[in-house]
């Protein structure tokens, strides 16, 4: 019961504060009444006697701020003043506020948008039932790529999985009647949507038993979103027939919205059995063993069973394949379990290193910031020593001072918290617009959930606490009687404190970012104009679906030479030429290749591993590329002629010692088949930018046909009108045909997009780096400038040049950001082997970086100088002796 | 006055519960009753009472309630809860036991040493 009541009379306390406050007054007048009597009995006049009681009574505001206390229910009402007084403190000082709030925002905003891309990308599991025990297979830790037979063995061979599905990714033309649409496809296995346990929104989703062998599945599954912006919600689209690469397909239902397929960052629009490969694809590869096509199988575990028992059966099964087909190019048939979102290990690892290496940045630049704040409050509490050492003799406290502080420190970091979290919202919506490659369908939803907002309010608040305790030793050392001296507490000290350690690891850190940024974008400058190969100026690339249109086997080929010659009719086109896939866009098939005198050929006897291109006759004019010996292809190099190959330089080297000896002599591809170097090219770039030299082989388009086709156009006039042409001359050869055109400098932004967000996220650190470096350095410049007035004073009027003052000022502050600067360059250095890896000649060693890093240091450190130089300079001695 | 001794820290409250122990009393009785229980040998500001008779009801030592003066004044008067009862009694032993130990160390004498 007393517990009961001493609730209630708290939280009364609490509530009916006004109450019990005038309760408390008419108690205390009551008091003064009563002795007021008394004194009145003992024969003293009735205003005398209020009076005398009134004085023997004492002050009642303390006594009354005293009951309060001892109430308890004070906690509240303290804060309410504090917070008030703290509010117009800050507004006293804008400046200072609009600093730590800025400084603050930074660190907060830049902590909440990697947390929230680490929740969308890692934490936050893929919105499918049971994600905990989904698993996708891949090989090692490689890629999860699986030939068909190989995946219908482990699906019905393994004892581990609840149902094993398989899906590739694709591309399909999907028409209605009218002109065809370019549609990205999953193409699933029968039990695609069982195994993931997904219902469908509207109609039925694919089962097992619809595949009755090739092509015997004409069904589509349509995703939510491509429903909804193709289909405008029709429900009566469910029983519909259309076209599919020409084929007629039905319709029979639409996924619900929430799925998109297993892979976090990439949306299908619709799902179509993959029994039907060769209808979407061009060409049957559903029996051919050593071929691996399908991007990923997956599927979740049977309940009490481990991934570590899954992995030991799934390679078991492996191994036995491994035995029964020992020609089959499949070797490492080995694999490990992992998360499906990511693509397993391949991407998530790079992702998720990528990640913590940007959680450790921002974690820094939010130390930094907290450290910059502290020293700002330390030498703002040194700047009101005096109110706060009166208010000490006046008879406040250190611990109701310190409240204060904190409270002040507190309101900061809220503001800056929500400004920081206000910028993260805006930055995070801006990412999940982005679309970083507009032909596909890839994007990273990051949207703020609870998750983020609990972490942002949770590091606001223990920055608060971390920058809000910086001052507390000063204020517990501090002595009420300075408040009436003249002199300083004491002088400032010579010893190195762990401030200045934190503030020289900051300035390290900047400089380090700095440097790491513009090694990285000199590097991309650098990049754009190194040697690619090819030259991708006054060149346009067409990427022609010759499969969507129903162009298949035979008809291939001659389509392909009928769309170069009409090409070649543009006015202002100079040269066309086709090859299956452009360099440095998606990369490319890559091969083994053989010695001419190597009959065994297993892969671990290849003499060389290249990338392996089909290339039309004119297409190395094109791309302009140079021929260095021998002759470019012929429309004479077909089905009938001897075969022949374009190789490398690298490959010429490797095999045949030299450029000039290798034209004429033979070598073998990976199927046996020998082939005569033809004529020797320069070597590229094929896949990165960042990659060593690889070996090439480019074979002509007659006697090694492909379906997929790029035709690259080379023309000196405007890319636009170009552009306009080329679109309808095809149309005009089979207005049906999904063509997209681009210039090849625009889809070189896929090879430079790893350098791009490198450079870019390397800048915005480093000028959030930067930012802090000046707070940081202008708290160190400000505190020492109003600690050392009085000294500072003396010593102009004793006669101290400016230069002089100047440096008994911001001495200090020069020598940690110089020390700060070359340990920063230092680590630049360092660091920029790491980045050679994303970034093409990646190097410090690079007078334009070192000057600029040098300058940007400098600079940074005028600016943070240039007010506590102002305010030390303007010290008049005179009134400065006047005023103490 | 002369004569009068500062109060030691802490024995208030103690006087205040021994006051109040008396019957029922407001601030300015209470006050009244120290003065005369201890032969007006204690100094005690007045106001400074106050913060003393709200603790003391917040610990629930004390309860408070408006009444009516002998003179016809309103007025708040305390009296002792049974948990203020029991704490009177603990801190008048614990008192008389440290005044008992103090008073014979003051008293002790070189030879007795």
């Amino acid at each position: 019961m007393r517990l009961l009541d001493s609730i209630h009379f708290r939280l009364s306390t609490i509530f009916n504060r006004s109450r019990l406050s005038t309760d408390m007054e008419d108690e205390l007048r009551s008091h003064i009444q009563l002795r007021a009597d008394d004194l009145e009995r003992l024969g003293l006049p009735r205003r005398e006697a209020e009076r005398r009681a009134r004085l023997e009574f004492g002050a009642p505001s303390r006594i009354k701020e005293e009951c309060n206390e001892a109430v308890g229910g004070t906690f509240i009402e303290s804060f309410r003043q504090d917070l008030r007084f703290g509010l117009r403190m800050l507004r006293k000082s804008p400046g200072f506020t609009a600093v730590a709030v800025a400084t603050l925002a930074l660190g907060i905003g830049a902590n909440a948008v990697v947390f929230a891309v680490m929740n969308a990308m890692i934490l936050r599991p893929l919105k499918v039932p049971d994600p905990q025990s989904l698993y996708g297979l891949e090989h090692g830790s490689d890629n999860g790529y699986q030939s068909y037979p190989d995946y219908i063995d482990l699906r019905d061979r393994n004892r581990t999985f609840d149902g094993l599905a398989a899906y590739n990714i694709s591309q399909a033309a999907l028409s209605t009647g009218d002109s065809p649409s370019e549609t990205w496809v999953e193409e699933v296995s029968g039990n695609y949507f069982d195994v993931l346990r997904i219902q469908p929104y509207l109609g039925r989703m694919i089962h097992a038993s619809d595949e009755q062998g090739p092509n015997s599945a004409p069904y589509i599954v349509l995703g939510y979103a491509y429903w909804h912006s193709h289909f405008q919600d029709d429900r009566s689209i469910v029983g519909r027939t259309v076209a599919l690469n020409k084929h007629p397909y039905t319709i029979v239902g639409v996924a619900p919205p929430e799925f998109h397929g297993t892979i976090l960052f990439f949306h299908p629009d619709i799902y179509v059995p993959i029994v039907n490969q060769e209808q979407l694809d061009g060409a049957n590869f559903l029996n051919s063993r050593g071929y691996r096509w399908i991007f990923e199988s997956l599927g979740h575990l049977k309940p009490g069973v481990t991934p570590a028992q899954a992995t030991a059966d799934i390679n078991s099964i492996g191994a036995e394949l491994d035995k029964t087909y020992p020609n089959e190019d499949h070797g490492r048939m080995a694999f490990d379990l992992a998360r499906p979102s990511l693509y397993g290990n391949f991407l998530g690892r790079p992702v998720r290193a990528f990640l913590a290496a940007l959680t450790l940045l921002s974690a820094l630049i939010l130390v930094a910031a907290c450290t910059n704040l502290g020293s700002l409050f330390a030498s703002r509490a040194a700047d009101r020593s005096r109110e706060l050492a009166m208010r000490l003799a006046l008879g406040a406290s250190r611990a109701r001072i310190l409240r204060q502080l904190f409270t002040e420190a507190l309101l900061i970091s809220l503001m800056g918290g929500a400004v920081g979290l206000y910028a993260a919202v805006l930055l995070m919506r801006a990412l999940s617009a982005w679309q970083p490659f507009p032909r596909y369908p890839l994007n990273v939803p990051v949207s703020p959930d609870a998750h983020v907002y609990g972490v942002a309010l949770l590091l606001t608040l223990a920055s608060a606490f971390l920058f809000g305790s910086v001052p507390v030793r000063q204020i517990l050392r501090m002595n009420p009687n300075d408040a009436f001296k003249a002199a300083p507490a004491h002088a400032l000290g010579r010893r190195i404190t762990v401030r200045d350690l934190l503030l020289s690891a900051q300035i390290a850190i900047c400089a380090l970012l700095v440097t790491s940024s513009l090694v990285a974008v000199r590097g991309m400058a650098r990049s754009l104009h190194s040697n690619f190969g090819f030259q991708p100026q006054n060149a346009i690339l067409v990427d022609t679906a010759l499969t969507m249109a129903g162009y298949t086997g035979d008809a291939v080929p001659p389509m392909q030479k009928k769309m170069i010659e009409a090409l070649k009719t543009i006015p202002g086109v100079t040269d066309v030429g086709s090859i299956d896939q452009a360099p440095l866009t998606e990369g490319g098939n890559t091969s083994t290749f053989f010695s001419d005198n190597t009959a065994d050929l297993r892969p671990s006897n290849a003499a060389a591993e290249g990338y392996l291109y089909n290339i039309s006759p004119g297409y190395l004019e094109a791309a302009g590329t140079t021929l260095l010996a021998g002759r470019s292809f012929l429309w004479q190099d077909d089905k009938t002629a001897p075969r022949v190959a374009i190789v490398n330089r690298k490959f010429a080297d490797e095999l045949f010692g030299s450029v000039t000896g290798a034209v004429g002599r033979d070598f073998k591809l990976r199927e046996g088949t020998r082939v005569q170097v033809a004529g020797v090219v320069e070597d590229g770039k094929y896949f990165g930018l960042a990659e060593d030299p690889q070996t090439a082989v480019f074979l002509p388009l007659l006697q090694s046909p492909a379906n997929v086709t790029c035709m690259v156009v080379r023309s000196a006039a405007d890319p636009q009108a170009v552009t306009a042409s080329i679109e309808s001359t095809l149309h005009g050869l089979d207005p049906g045909l999904p063509i997209f055109v681009q210039t090849w400098n625009k889809s070189l932004e896929g090879a430079l997009f790893p350098a791009r967000v490198a450079a870019m996220s390397l800048g915005v650190l480093g000028l959030m780096g930067a930012v802090l470096s000046i707070t940081g350095v202008f708290g160190l410049a400000a505190y020492s400038v109003s600690r050392r007035r009085r000294e500072l004073g003396i010593r102009m009027a004793l006669g101290a040049q400016r230069k002089q003052v100047l440096e008994a000022a911001l001495g200090r502050a020069f020598k940690l950001l110089a020390f700060g600067s070359s340990m920063g360059l230092i680590l630049g250095i360092l660091a920029s082997r790491v980045l050679a890896y994303i970034v093409f000649q990646a190097t410090p060693r690079d007078p334009v970086v070192l000057a600029g890093v040098v300058a940007a240091m400098m600079s940074l450190g005028l600016l943070a100088t240039w007010i506590p130089a102002q305010r030390a300079l303007s010290i008049d001695p005179s009134k400065l002796l006047r005023e103490d | 006055m002369p004569g009068q001794a500062q109060l030691l820290p802490g024995t208030l409250d103690l006087l205040i519960l021994r006051a109040a122990s008396l019957g029922p009393l407001h601030g300015y009785g209470i006050l009244l009753r120290i003065g005369q229980i201890s032969g007006n040998a204690l100094l005690i500001e007045q106001g400074a009472l106050y913060p003393g008779l709200f603790r003391l009801v917040r610990q629930g030592f004390l309860k408070a309630s408006w009444g009516t003066s002998e003179n016809n004044r309103r007025a708040k008067f305390y009296e002792l809860t049974s948990a203020g009862r029991k704490r009177l009694r603990e801190e008048t032993e614990s008192w008389n036991r440290l005044a008992t130990a103090i008073g014979s160390a003051l008293a002790a004498e070189p030879e007795e040493i």
